[in-house]
């Protein structure tokens, strides 16, 4: 296992880009998009936990072995979120006839 | 990868001029607390483990007290505390933890033909985690208990109750870190650390089974990490996410945590299920009959077990449709286990078999697995689901998986490699005998509660109409003669340690690398690096045991059968 030495200035690429990422949030929660204020904020958090993963976790420099464990790991997070929504998707699908 | 050969401790001698093993390689309390061999780590938990059983198997005995008189000896409340801590303790300190970090730590290694675990350090810390979260529970239950069950539903365990939930919930999320700690380890492990020779279809069943389990507690852990926090956060900070009255959704704890409950269910079978394709391959001196299948499924239950979470929330207010595909998707994961099953009985067929004890732990195992299995697909139904719901139905299906299952897997494999860990053998003859009686007791506690769930007792009740009197009273006998039966388990093993006969390097002339190193194995688990140039449960005819290098005389530590071709991975 050789390690990968990363040079200090991704790093503070990195860091830069999750803190502009924080005043985009910030911004966006002044704005009023309707419902899309709550897809602005989903997509702002999931790029910064991409950037956290795959710089300042190594993920990018890995085996290819521990990218897909990364990968099934989100897989599966998709999974429980995606099989518990159309719970609530559906629930009300069923109409009562006394 | 390439190892280097092993020279520490190879054939050296104690002070006493014994061989030197794990177990006399250093003395005194500092040089087990703070061990790195994955052997001497097994047995801190083997202790642990033990500890915790016994207080959850009193526990349940005070419940089956309890249950001797319609209306019950303690009050209700009381009650709750009883139930909840049995079901705390016997599921997060005892069977998730008791197959995979006892004996898949002693072994997962040396089948593999490695020196240690990847992680050694890793591993200790895993130890550490599950004391600490004993500790963190044990003092739960001292202040006063938890009344919310094992399952801690919402929102009475955020807005209502008022026990311990707090210092329970965390102590399960350490323990969660513990097994983490150990799914972790046994992944990497047998992925880069696998002996020349040692490909991934000569590895034997119980490190399929190993692997399997750990991609559920890898996959699966997290959720309920994630789930208690939650709850946690709701509890303390009154953030509305499960209770109703501050805008959250009950029915989404249970899908977060039955996302991970029922997975944990293939945490604590799995393992066991590779205990019982050891103990079948080895006492019956066959390979396993379709062994890539059982192999393969261990890794489909391990993926579709994750798919059917929902069959627990049939009778709340999931949706109807959603309950139709899970019932299917239930229906459909019983696939892999029904393999696993009819492929042991078929590797029955023309076997050598042997009824010592681990033999008949392993055909306890198929017979009470495949009731509680199929009870399984009972409750899997939809329609019927809907009668037993909460009922000692589902009791009853889900200890003869968990008793009948992972219970009978664990000492079954205690039994087989007993001699191994120890470098003593256990008695014959009371080992048979207590383990008829364990079948015995076993079957009379839990068979009367699908009569008395069908007639419809509910869980968790205090008390009950006095016509269900017999039938509870047939459970408590049952009750008190699996403890008998336990008892007899821990005394003689205890006993054997002093007054065993010693263990040869290979008392069963079973296939696997742990035969081929002495018992107990020295630190380094074998003198050379074994370079593996046979296939999965390769057993010699018993003429030529000798040849093969199985040691026909005790005490002597077989070698590795030389190589014929020189070293691949
Ligand atoms: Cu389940």
């Amino acid at each position: 296992m050789s390690e990968h030495i990363v040079p200090k200035k991704i790093y503070y690429r990195i860091f830069g880009a999750l803190l502009v990422g924080t005043a985009l949030t910030v911004i966006f929660a002044f704005i009023n998009l309707g419902n899309f204020n709550i897809v602005a904020a989903l997509l702002i958090a999931i790029a910064k936990a991409l950037l956290v993963i795959t710089f300042f976790m190594h993920v990018k420099y890995s085996s290819r072995l521990t990218k897909l464990w990364v990968a099934v790991g989100f897989i599966w997070l998709f999974i429980m979120l995606a099989i518990t929504m159309t719970d609530y998707l559906s629930r009300a699908w069923l109409v009562y006839r006394p | 990868m390439s190892m280097t050969p092993l020279t520490a401790t190879a054939g050296r001698l104690t002070s006493e001029g014994e061989p030197l093993n794990y177990l006399n390689n250093g003395h005194g309390l500092k040089s087990w607390l703070l061990t790195k061999d994955h052997k001497r780590i097994a047995l801190l938990y083997l202790f642990s483990v033990s500890f915790f059983f016994i207080i959850g198997g009193i526990f349940a005995l005070l419940i089956r007290i309890n249950l001797l008189s319609p209306e019950g000896l303690f009050n209700p409340d009381t009650y709750n505390r009883i139930f909840t801590a049995h079901g705390i303790i016997m599921v997060f300190l005892f069977l998730v933890p008791a197959v995979p970090a006892v004996l898949g730590n002693f072994l997962l290694p040396i089948m593999i033909g490695a020196k240690d675990l990847a992680f050694p350090k890793i591993n200790l810390l895993s130890w550490y985690c599950y004391v600490v979260a004993g500790i963190f529970l044990t003092v739960a239950l001292i202040a006063g208990g938890i009344d919310t069950g094992w399952t801690f539903y919402t929102p009475y365990s955020t807005s209502y109750s008022n026990s311990n939930v707090l210092l329970a919930g965390v102590g399960i999320f350490i323990a969660g870190f513990s097994s983490i700690l150990t799914g972790i380890n046994f992944i990497v492990t047998v992925h880069t650390m696998r002996a020349p020779g040692m490909t991934w279809f000569r590895l034997p069943l119980f490190i399929w089974a190993h692997y399997a389990t750990a991609l559920v507690i890898m996959l699966g852990t997290p959720v309920l990490a994630i789930t208690l926090s939650l709850m946690a956060l709701e509890r303390v900070a009154h953030v509305g996410i499960f209770d109703p009255a501050m805008g959250g959704d009950p029915v989404l704890f249970q899908h977060m945590f039955w996302f991970y409950s029922h997975p944990a269910v293939y945490i604590m079978v799995l393992p066991a299920m590779g205990v019982v394709s050891e103990l079948i391959a080895n006492l019956a001196r066959k390979n396993i009959f379709g062994y890539k299948f059982v192999a393969m499924s261990s890794l489909a239950i391990a993926v579709f077990g994750f798919l059917v979470w929902g069959h627990h929330l049939f009778v709340s207010t999931q949706s109807i449709y959603l309950g139709i595909i899970f019932s299917f998707l239930s229906y459909a994961v019983a696939i892999p286990s029904a393999i696993k099953v009819f492929n042991w009985t078929a590797t029955l067929f023309k076997g050598s078999i042997s009824y010592d004890t681990p033999m008949i732990y392993g055909l306890g195992f198929i017979g009470l697995f495949l009731i509680g299995g199929m009870t399984g697909l009972f409750v899997a139904a939809l329609g019927i689901d809907v009668h037993v719901t909460d009922t000692y139905f589902v009791i009853a299906h889900f200890h003869y998986v968990m008793v009948g299952g992972s219970l009978m897997g664990f000492l079954g494999g205690m039994h087989l490699w007993w001699g191994k860990i120890t470098g003593r053998m256990y008695p014959e003859y009371w080992a048979r005998a207590a383990m008829v009686i364990q079948f015995v007791g076993f079957n009379l506690t839990f068979f009367p509660q699908f009569i008395l769930g069908y007639l419809g007792m509910p869980r968790r009740y205090a008390a009950y109409p006095p016509e269900f009197q017999v039938l509870h009273v047939l459970s408590t006998a049952g009750a008190t003669i699996l403890g008998l039966g336990m008892l007899i388990t821990i005394i003689y093993f205890i006993w054997s340690l002093k007054n065993g006969e010693r263990a040869p390097a290979n008392p069963w002339g079973a296939s696997g690398l742990e035969w081929r190193t002495s018992s107990p194995p020295p630190t380094e688990n074998f003198l050379e690096t074994p370079v593996v140039t046979w296939e999965a449960y390769e057993f010699a005819p018993i003429e030529t045991m000798d040849v093969l290098g199985y040691p026909g005389d005790p005490g002597k530590p077989s070698q590795p059968v030389p190589a014929e071709h020189g070293t691949e991975d």
